[in-house]
């Protein structure tokens, strides 16, 4: 079974302020917040890259079991989200090596920065797998199929394991410069590998 | 038999455009490779197809293919596995050149890509680990008869560099080396051209390029970047476009006479070792050779760039002086050397990033204390401020094997600091030199001492140069500092310098640089001295200085100077820099800034300042109290009890998490004001306090979070870092017989090796309290790993660990 990798860049998606603030823990914004958000977030523009590697395959339902041309998985959870549909969408996508770069420089000085840094990262790399999944969304719409929500590896029981299935798959580093080390962390670590599920509407 | 045994590639180069193979990896999906196989496998279980795709390649009109050897390392086969791998991978490489039908010279290159992994500090995979690596696969390839080695679609600079040394250290064979850069123009840790350049060049690679991510045209930007920079013959190995699916298989979207007609344009340019990489086949190749073969090889010319680079971008000597900051140093530096000996990194951190923000080009890094271990804390300093600043350093040590370990590690060509005229001082600087790459800074002093000529010196210097090309080095790669000795012993001391300064430009070609402070030693008012010294030499052409960064005076110095020399367009760096200049900022401040409000609900200026996150005022009025508080009192009763208000409003949600941040940085800056006052004053007698995040696991912001509050609180904090390993934990837990150790885990992955690190401080240091924090954890999955608490946040951390503080005193 073969399949193609593609990658896309992006620019730059809208910043969800609401979301960062949220992401470092913040009901509320006093002015001394907003101002650590606006200069954290003028110090980060432009720092990004968007990055996304993906393919499309086949999915076939088995007894126990759900063969996702990629690997194959017994997952509960995953099962009931691709539930009608026939194939899939694998991602991976990373907003690149930078802002960890920023993170890690602003935890020996203002560890304040580096908290709300971390959650501008957070923020971009959902706002960029929104972006790439409204664009699958579109596309698969057009064909008058429809997508399901993007499914990661550790959410309910998929195993986090298998993001090595992924990964190889995916040949995420040469694609997108995207690592997995040893316990299955990413670097850069503000990236996201999922699964969308397509099907016949 | 072969054509190419006899025939040297280097020398073939010198008047021929040389020719390498196509993509693999498309070709052999076409052969049936699915996704996620391990392609080196087919070496052996498909060898004829290999062969074959070779000898395409050869009669094609390639002369050089690469063994089919891409992802073949010890980290995905066995010892054995890859010998036989590679083995078989030269076999039907050789194979396919005695079955070939041309005539024309060939050559077999070990093809070595990148490991996957990403190096720390960003990754867990360590450099001498990534270099060990490649160097078993260096080795099979030398066993079996490559006849070159070809590094290639590298995408990070540290592991290119490991690939590099690897090569270097384990063969005599010509070594190319390719990097894939993104579309704007970096590699993807963020490397540019010219930093690559810089690097590959110093490390003695025989050739250079770019290879794979995009098409021909979209490379040509990086490639004319190559062709500005570099003295080494340019590769150029693009993909055939981008990929797009065509009935279930994988095509490119450039075809083979389109590629043909843009990659001659490059070779036109100057490009001269052409290929192609992933989606090409024998026909793009075919098409290539015949479009460019009446191409007449462009002449490589040497290129005289003097400078250094980081793993971002390179600095280049000549055009403005350059910034060399000299805070990283404990000479004279009380507070410095306290930090050293209690293996403060941070504080050698903090001093990295300050002088980057007050205008520094070059950090300049001397750890040398007769009571540490340099070779340790020079490597360890090194590493550290590459994780965390992009400025190039110059590494300052006279001790070779501390000189040797940090250039090694050093992610770039680093500023050697420093070599003289003695004979054993450049039999110990120029191999390291040679090997690592560098600029060397070279003092123009020999075993009779530092002439007082200027034409003496000038001997010295052209003495050096001499030496160095006995070693390979180009006098290129030395830039000269003919000393600044201080005025206060001989008044004629700052002439003969800046004579010096100007004769060896002169006479040499060669660059200068200075450690302009010393010249007013001795004398009252230094920075008057220091700076108008620092005018004149840049006025007589110096080219970089060793100099304090936080100076006003240097800073207004340069930046007039630039502005004088015609080096500033529109003088909008000096515009830039006079609009920032404190009695400026103060005016407008005061006239911005409204009544201040009453201080009654702060109880004191400090504790506002403190509460609400002000660092500047908050250090500044801890230095007025000093003159007349005792520092405990200050701590006791303005620090401490607004960090209280603090992590009261932050316990009932009143206060969220930036804000009690920025008032513990508030709070850090007291302190840090008060230890530089009186650095050995003890402030607090808590007791000590073990912190780490746990093996495997890179995630620090938590930990570091929890750091600051518990110092802030007057704890002995030792940090260990993060992805530490139970036994390091263990033993300084003993050592210090710390009473608590905090334990940090974001990931479900690693929670095993935070119970490991219970299980282990339970055997050895059983007095011990541990409490574990992070992402994945709770109480009760915290109680079943064994710990003694569950924190959710970090205030609930310093709680616990007063308590377990009191209950010790009251014993």
């Amino acid at each position: 079974m073969s399949f193609t990798v593609y990658t896309k860049a992006y620019s730059a998606p809208e910043y969800n302020k609401k979301d960062i603030l949220r992401y470092a823990g913040v009901r509320e914004a006093s002015e001394d917040i907003t101002a650590l958000l606006e200069d954290a977030l003028s110090e980060a523009d432009g720092k990004f890259t968007y990055k996304v590697c993906y393919a499309e395959m086949p999915i076939f339902a088995g007894e126990n079991e759900l063969d996702l041309t990629f690997t194959k998985t017994s997952s509960k959870n995953l099962q009931k989200n691709l539930e009608y549909c026939d194939s899939i969408i694998l991602f991976s996508a990373t907003v690149g090596l930078e802002i960890d770069r920023l993170i890690a420089r602003y935890s020996k000085i203002s560890p304040a920065r580096a908290l709300m840094l971390q959650a501008i990262g957070a923020e971009r790399i959902e706002s960029l797998c929104d972006f790439f999944n409204d664009d699958i969304k579109k596309e698969k719409k057009a064909l008058g199929k429809f997508t399901h929500p993007r499914f990661s590896p550790g959410y309910g029981d998929l195993p986090i394991e298998i993001q090595k299935d992924i990964f190889r798959a995916l040949d995420c580093p040469r694609k997108i410069g995207l690592t997995l080390n040893e316990n299955l962390l990413m670097s850069p670590t503000k990236s996201v590998s999922a699964i969308i599920g397509i099907g016949n509407s | 038999m072969a054509s190419a045994l006899n025939i040297n590639i280097k020398e073939y180069l010198k008047d021929n455009i040389l020719y390498l193979d196509g993509g693999m990896g498309t070709l052999l999906q076409e052969s049936g490779l699915t996704p996620g196989e391990l392609p080196e496998n087919w070496n052996i279980s498909h060898p004829d197809v290999i062969t074959k795709i070779h000898r395409d390649y050869f009669n094609a009109g390639s002369n050089v293919v690469n063994t089919n050897t891409f992802g073949a390392s010890t980290l995905k086969f066995s010892s054995d596995e890859l010998d036989a791998i590679i083995k078989a991978a030269v076999e039907n490489a050789k194979r396919a050149r005695d079955e070939s039908n041309t005539s024309h010279p060939k050559f077999i290159a070990l093809d070595i890509g990148p490991t996957g992994r990403m190096l720390a500090p960003y990754g867990d995979f360590d450099f001498e680990d990534a270099v060990s690596v490649f160097a078993e696969t260096v080795k099979l390839g030398v066993k079996y008869g490559v006849d070159l080695v070809f590094i290639e679609t590298m995408n990070d600079s540290y592991e290119t560099k490991a690939a590099l040394l690897a090569a270097k250290e384990n063969c005599d064979l010509p070594v190319f080396v390719s990097n894939a850069y993104g579309e704007d123009g970096k590699l993807m840790t963020g490397a540019n051209p010219a930093s690559m350049v810089a690097l590959l060049e110093g490390m003695g690679a025989d050739a250079i390029g770019v290879n794979c991510s995009l098409g021909p045209k979209a490379l040509s930007g990086v490639v004319k970047e190559y062709l500005t920079y570099s003295s080494l013959p340019i590769i150029l190995k693009p993909n055939a476009g981008l990929p797009r699916s065509e009935n279930g298989k994988t095509v490119y979207d450039v075809t083979p006479e389109e590629f043909a007609i843009e990659v001659s344009e490059l070779i036109k340019d100057g490009v001269r070792i052409a290929g192609g990489c992933c989606g090409t086949t024998q026909s793009h190749i075919s098409h290539l050779v015949q479009n460019s073969k009446n191409i007449q090889p462009k002449e490589i010319v040497k290129k005289d760039i003097t400078c250094v680079s980081s793993y971002t971008h390179a600095v280049i000597f000549g055009d403005k002086p350059v910034l060399i900051g000299e805070r990283i140093n404990p000479t004279g530096k009380k507070r410095f050397k306290e930090a050293l000996k209690a293996n403060d990194i941070d504080y050698i951190l903090k001093e990295g990033i300050a002088q980057q923000d007050s205008g520094a080009q070059i950090l300049d890094v001397n750890v040398g204390l007769p009571e540490i271990d340099e070779v340790k804390m020079l490597t360890t300093s090194v590493c550290e401020l590459q994780a965390i600043t992009d400025l190039p350093l110059q590494i300052d040590t006279s001790d070779a094997d501390a000189m040797e370990k940090a250039l090694r590690r050093y992610n770039g060509k680093a500023m050697i600091n420093s070599v003289n005229g003695k004979k054993e001082s450049m039999e110990a600087v120029f191999p390291l030199a040679k090997k690592y790459g560098g600029l060397v800074v070279a003092l123009t002093l020999d075993e009779g001492g530092i002439p007082d000529k200027a034409e003496d010196r000038l001997k010295i210097a052209e003495n050096i140069i001499k030496e160095a090309q006995k070693y390979g080095i180009d006098k290129k790669d030395l830039i000269f500092d003919p000393l600044a000795l201080t005025i206060s012993a001989d008044t004629n001391a700052a002439k003969e310098t800046l004579h010096a300064v100007e004769l060896i430009n002169e006479k040499t070609g060669c660059h200068t640089s200075l450690g302009v402070s010393n010249v007013s030693f001795g004398l009252p008012e230094r920075e008057i001295i220091t700076s108008t010294f620092f005018t004149l030499a840049m006025q007589n052409g110096l080219s970089a200085a060793i100099m304090n960064p936080y100076s006003l005076e240097m800073m207004k110095a340069y930046r007039a100077f630039l502005a004088l020399a015609g080096k500033d367009e529109n003088c909008s760096n000096y515009i830039a820099f006079a609009q920032k200049l404190p009695a400026k900022v103060e005016n407008v401040q005061s006239v911005k800034a409204p009544t201040p409000e009453s201080t009654d609900e702060y109880r004191s200026e400090l504790q506002k300042a403190i509460i609400k996150g002000m660092k500047d005022l908050s250090a500044s009025i801890t230095a007025e109290l000093l003159k007349t508080v005792p520092p405990l009192t200050v701590v006791q009763e303005e620090i401490i009890p607004a960090l209280n208000t603090v992590g009261v409003g932050f316990e009932k949600k009143t206060v969220y998490l930036p804000q009690l941040l920025m008032s513990a940085e508030a709070a850090k800056a007291a302190f840090e004001c008060i230890k530089s006052t009186m650095p050995s004053e003890k402030s607090s007698d808590k007791c000590a306090f073990v912190i780490a995040t746990v093996k495997g696991d890179i995630h620090d912001i938590g930990k570091n979070i929890v750091k600051l509050l518990l110092e802030n609180y007057g704890f002995d904090v030792t940090d260990l870092g993060r992805d530490v390993s139970p036994e390091d934990i263990v033993k300084k837990a003993v050592e210090l017989h710390a009473p608590i150790v905090g334990l940090s885990a974001l990931m479900t992955t690693t929670v095993p090796a935070m119970e490991e690190t219970i299980k282990q401080l339970r055997v050895s240091a059983p007095w011990c309290r541990v409490i574990v924090g992070g992402a994945v954890l709770n109480r009760e999955y915290a109680e079943s790993i064994g710990a003694d608490k569950y924190a959710a946040d970090a205030m609930e951390t310093v709680r616990y660990a007063e308590e377990v503080n009191s209950l010790l005193k009251n014993k």
